[in-house]
């Protein structure tokens, strides 16, 4: 046992461990368990920083950190886990993000408190999130993904909103159905690459080598089972339904994680997955997803602009976004996946910071309506609303922070999209317009929205009363997001960079550009 | 006849203490009556004993008429390790009810012995001895709450269906001996592979035999007992019948479809791809309408039979790959569908036992009145609906493996679309206990050792399975000892 290759087990055991002992705590020992909390997140983010300085990243295309040893022996399944450019962003951003949403807790738990059990789930919940970006066994690969959804259910069903019953049944069925499409299409590969006489036929790394040998038909087939089971996660429209509801009614921190990481699944799912081992389903589905794309940005940019509520906007801004994503995923060429991966990262840390600051909104306001709100709140809480705007400007893709590249670089893939896709060029054209309109849309909404909340002179009844502006566990929380969204705004190859040689090595045979 | 009396040795212990009960009880008085159960509970052990000592051996007695195969073995381990969960949960039911303690465990016993027989019985006769030596038990105990109303409309209802499948069922096999002049499983597939295109009446006649069985396993259209049965009898009764009886008629189904009809499976297997999706969507529609939450784990066993049922679609004569894939998934299926389901009868009956009430509306706020409980019936009901990381996932995941072996994806998509439809009552009971307010005043909930801990160890073993899924241990496909089911496949 070394270091090499026991880290990432060391990773993804230590939020269950903690889970267990956070749930082994009395339950009157309130502060304790936020403490605890905070110190179990912040070792693990310790350990996952530990593997990002450790991780040689001129190598980044080979797996890092690997670790392969049986599991179900009749099943050939593998406990196969290692971090490759395309994992480490994602991984990295897993603890960064619940790290902070601990901190933030000390600060903050929505009715009915109890802590223990609301840790104890976020806690399983980042197991099952870390998992699914670092493991390489299909099988494997659907366990993490669907550990998160029963957490995440009862944190949405008892810390949720108003609507926290129909939010979280709806988020839970939803995803189980297009999740249990996608493992009937991961058996079916199993079976088609032991027949194609593949060795390994579970493993991602090897079926993804040279995607898997079978009939146009079986790929299309197979192709659609998953793009089920990922289309509903990121989500894609019409697939989205689930999205608003379970975001807006989540607690504060579920929010924070359900954008930040775990939509990033769904993307991830295509780009690991979907594409490298069904690459001719894959061009038979590019067309469709960009479409589907780009009605998702159209669509989520409308919405925003009839919402009211400042939570429900941010969970539609989400929509049109995760369709820039999926238009660079379909342009299938290097360089859109690039987008697209940059996007899954920009897009964590933008809108979990800006739900981040929806919920505290909520916990000064007491609503999250935008008339009730009335603006001014930059004369009022001068802090807590230029974070607000900053953040909102960063979403709206401004250039020189995080949002611009992964915006600018889908429509810039999208273009000129694979060789494979060369007669849908006509179509690319059109959705590059569409997209680009897009983004005029959505900085027309968020403008929008912070002229209703931040400008201007706050209403009377707001003016009377005390608002405390950022607290200091909020910037504890807040400012590190904030850094980063610059940081990556500056210079994009934080990210880019670390994915490069992994991304040239999965679409490499595709054939793009 | 040379008789290998270890080959029967579970069976024998099993019906020594039986009579070992009925006299002890006969000396007992009152309070004392209670001992019964872990008299009961000693000779369980015994018999699980006795079936490991001769795990392995490949016995075989009464001219074959009986294997003791490692597959029949781990049937009758299973049997056994339900029955004790079984005995577990019937303690303070019985001894608080005052019920009919000795006749109780005697009739348990008894049924547990024709139980025991069906996986090891490889001849229609002897099949059918043993499936009566099930029911006639059953019957009894479905009423032995016999001042209820629902108790007696419990047994008679479970009565008269079963008397009715039961005769169609002799009437059946009376046409295959006809035909085939044996009721030896082999000989029968001997006799139905020589001759490729069967008489019409001949399909008729499987059908009957199969429908026997569906009744055991509360198959649609033969499922109409079910939850009245379910309903009206002590809660241990229904436990028995919903996990034990059913796994024990699924043995039997596995041994009459995968060995004596094996070379029509063209024929009937596609009738048994019908009935499991029409038993799990039925099941699980009517899940959902459902307030008693004992009728909804009726219609939910219901839906779960169905799944079992999928392999049965999938038979191929001659595909030995595939036949074997599907029985494997239909015993793993059974595992953990025992361990689950006996689990969630354990906290219904541990909840019922302090409140007397088992509407669903019941377990409101339970997760705040005894944490214990509601989390153990939350690991239940999710890994019967098929999360992860718990069994029930692989119990789906080897009907899958095994749907998708054979190229059957449309029975997948119906396990698919029924696995959601499921979680939508089986969701709705654990937001009950969760999401809900008790009602004021209701207090603290205690099961009593015994129920907690039975609950503690199921939901144990089903999060451990859930997460090594042991199944590489079933002798099931293993090369060494090939089951008797597929023997004949690769022989036909």
């Amino acid at each position: 046992v070394t270091w090499e290759n026991s880290a990432i087990t060391i990773a993804l055991l230590l939020p269950l461990v903690g889970a267990a002992a956070i749930g082994l705590m009395p339950s009157h020992a309130d502060r304790a368990t936020r403490l605890a909390a905070v110190a179990i997140t912040g070792v693990a983010f310790g350990v996952v920083t530990a593997i990002t300085l450790g991780f040689d990243f001129g190598t980044g295309g080979q797996l890092q950190y690997e670790l392969r040893v049986p599991w179900i022996d009749v099943l050939d399944t593998h406990y196969h886990v290692g971090v490759d450019g395309i994992s480490l962003p994602l991984f990295f951003l897993t603890y960064l993000l619940t790290f902070l949403c601990a901190i933030y807790t000390l600060a903050h738990l929505p009715p009915p408190g109890k802590p223990k059990g609301f840790l104890a789930l976020m806690l399983l919940l980042q197991t099952g999130m870390a998992g699914t970006f670092v493991v390489f066994d299909l099988v494997l690969f659907f366990v993490f993904w669907e550990l998160v959804l029963v957490p995440m259910y009862f944190m949405i069903g008892i810390w949720g909103g108003p609507r926290r019953e129909y939010a979280s049944v709806k988020f839970f069925l939803y995803t189980l159905l297009g999740s249990v499409f996608m493992l009937v299409a991961f058996i079916a590969i199993f079976f088609q690459a032991g027949a194609a006489g593949i060795e390994a036929p579970w493993d991602i790394v090897v079926l993804s080598e040279t995607g898997i040998e079978a009939a146009r038909t079986f790929q299309i087939v197979a192709f659609a089972g998953v793009f089920l089971g990922f289309a509903i996660k990121v989500p894609m429209w019409p697939f989205h339904t689930w999205l608003p509801d379970a975001h807006t009614e989540a607690p504060t921190v579920g929010s924070v994680l359900l954008a930040g990481i775990l939509l990033k699944m769904g993307t991830y799912g295509f780009v690991r997955i979907a594409l490298p081992i069904l690459p001719e389903g894959a061009v038979v589905f590019a067309p469709i997803i960009g479409v589907l794309a780009v009605i998702a940005i159209i669509y989520g940019a409308l919405c925003c602009l009839a919402q009211t509520d400042v939570k429900r906007l941010i969970a539609f801004s989400s929509v049109g976004h995760m369709g820039f994503v999926m238009l660079g995923v379909a342009s299938l060429t290097e360089r859109g996946v690039q987008a697209a991966l940059y996007g899954n990262i920009a897009h964590g840390v933008i809108t979990g910071l800006l739900f981040f600051l929806a919920g505290s909104l909520h916990e000064r306001y007491h609503t999250r309506e935008m008339g009730e709100i009335g603006g001014g709140m930059l004369v009022k809480m001068p802090r807590y609303g230029a974070l607000l705007v900053y953040t909102a400007i960063a979403s709206l893709g401004l250039p020189g922070l995080a949002g611009f590249w992964g915006e600018f670089a889908a429509l810039w893939a999208a273009i000129n999209p694979a060789e494979v896709l060369a007669d849908y060029e006509g179509l690319y054209l059109a959705l590059v317009i569409g997209g680009a309109i897009g983004t005029v849309l959505t900085a027309a909404y968020f403008l929008w929205m912070i002229q209703r909340v931040s400008l201007g002179q706050p209403p009377r009844r707001w003016s009377e009363e005390a608002l405390a502006d950022v607290l200091p566990l909020e910037w504890a929380a807040w400012a590190p997001l904030a850094l980063i969204i610059l940081a990556l705004g500056v210079w994009p190859r934080f990210v880019f960079g670390v994915q490069d040689p992994a991304v040239q090595r999965l679409v490499g045979f595709i054939g793009g550009s | 006849v040379q008789i290998d009396w270890a080959a029967i040795g579970p069976e024998i212990a099993l019906a020594v203490t039986a009579l070992v009960v009925l006299l002890t009880d006969s000396f007992l008085k009152g309070d004392a009556k209670r001992f019964t159960n872990p008299l009961t509970a000693v000779g369980v052990v015994i018999a699980i004993g006795l079936t490991l000592v001769i795990y392995g051996d490949g016995r075989e007695t009464f001219d074959g008429m009986f294997v003791a195969s490692d597959y029949a073995l781990v049937f009758k381990l299973l049997l056994l390790g339900t029955f004790l969960a079984i005995l577990a949960v019937s303690y303070h039911y019985f001894s608080e009810g005052r019920y009919f303690q000795g006749e109780y465990y005697f009739l348990l016993i008894s049924a547990f012995v024709g139980m025991l027989i069906i996986p090891s019985a490889r001849d229609l006769l002897l099949l059918f001895v043993a499936l009566e030596t099930v029911s006639i038990p059953a019957f009894v105990m479905a009423g032995l709450r016999k001042r209820d109303l629902y108790s007696s409309e419990a047994a008679i209802k479970f009565f008269l269906i079963g008397v009715l499948a039961v005769a169609a069922m002799l009437f059946g096999i009376s046409f295959i001996y006809g035909a085939t002049g044996s009721t030896a499983l082999e000989d029968i597939a001997a006799a139905f592979a020589a001759d490729a295109t069967p008489d019409p009446l001949l399909m008729g006649a499987i059908l009957l035999v199969i429908a026997g069985f569906g009744f055991k396993v509360s198959a649609v259209p033969f499922h109409f007992w079910a939850p009245d049965t379910y309903s009206g009898s002590p809660l241990p009764v229904t436990a028995m019948l919903a996990v034990a009886s059913k796994a024990a008629g699924f043995a039997g189904l596995v041994a009459v479809t995968f060995i004596a009809f094996e070379p029509y499976a063209e024929l009937w297997a596609p009738a048994m791809g019908v009935i499991a999706v029409i038993t799990m969507t039925l099941g699980n529609l009517l899940a959902l309408q459902q307030r008693d939450i004992v009728r909804l784990l009726a219609y939910s066993s219901v839906g779960q039979a169905g799944y079992v049922l999928v392999p049965f679609g999938l038979a191929q004569a001659g595909a030995v790959e595939i036949n074997q894939l599907a029985v494997q998934a239909v015993l793993f299926y059974l595992i953990a569908y025992a361990v689950m389901n006996v689990g969630a009868f354990a906290v219904v009956i541990g909840v019922a036992r302090h409140t007397g009430r088992r509407l669903i509306s019941d377990f409101a706020g339970l997760g705040y009145r005894s944490p214990t409980m509601a989390i153990t019936m939350t690991v239940f009901l999710l890994s019967l609906g098929g999360a992860v990381p718990l069994v029930g996932f692989w119990a789906k995941f080897v009907v899958f493996q095994a749907a998708a072996s054979a190229a059957a994806y449309v029975l997948a998509t119906a396990v698919v679309i029924n696995t959601v439809l499921a979680f939508f009552y089986y969701l709705a009971v654990v937001r009950t206990m969760w999401f809900g307010e008790a009602e004021p005043g209701a207090g603290y909930i205690r099961p009593g050792r015994l129920l907690g801990g039975t609950a503690g160890v199921l939901a144990a073993v089903t999060l451990i399975l859930g997460v090594f899924p042991a199944y590489q241990n079933l002798p099931v496909g293993d090369e060494t000892a090939e089951p008797p089911d597929t023997v004949a496949a690769a022989e036909s």
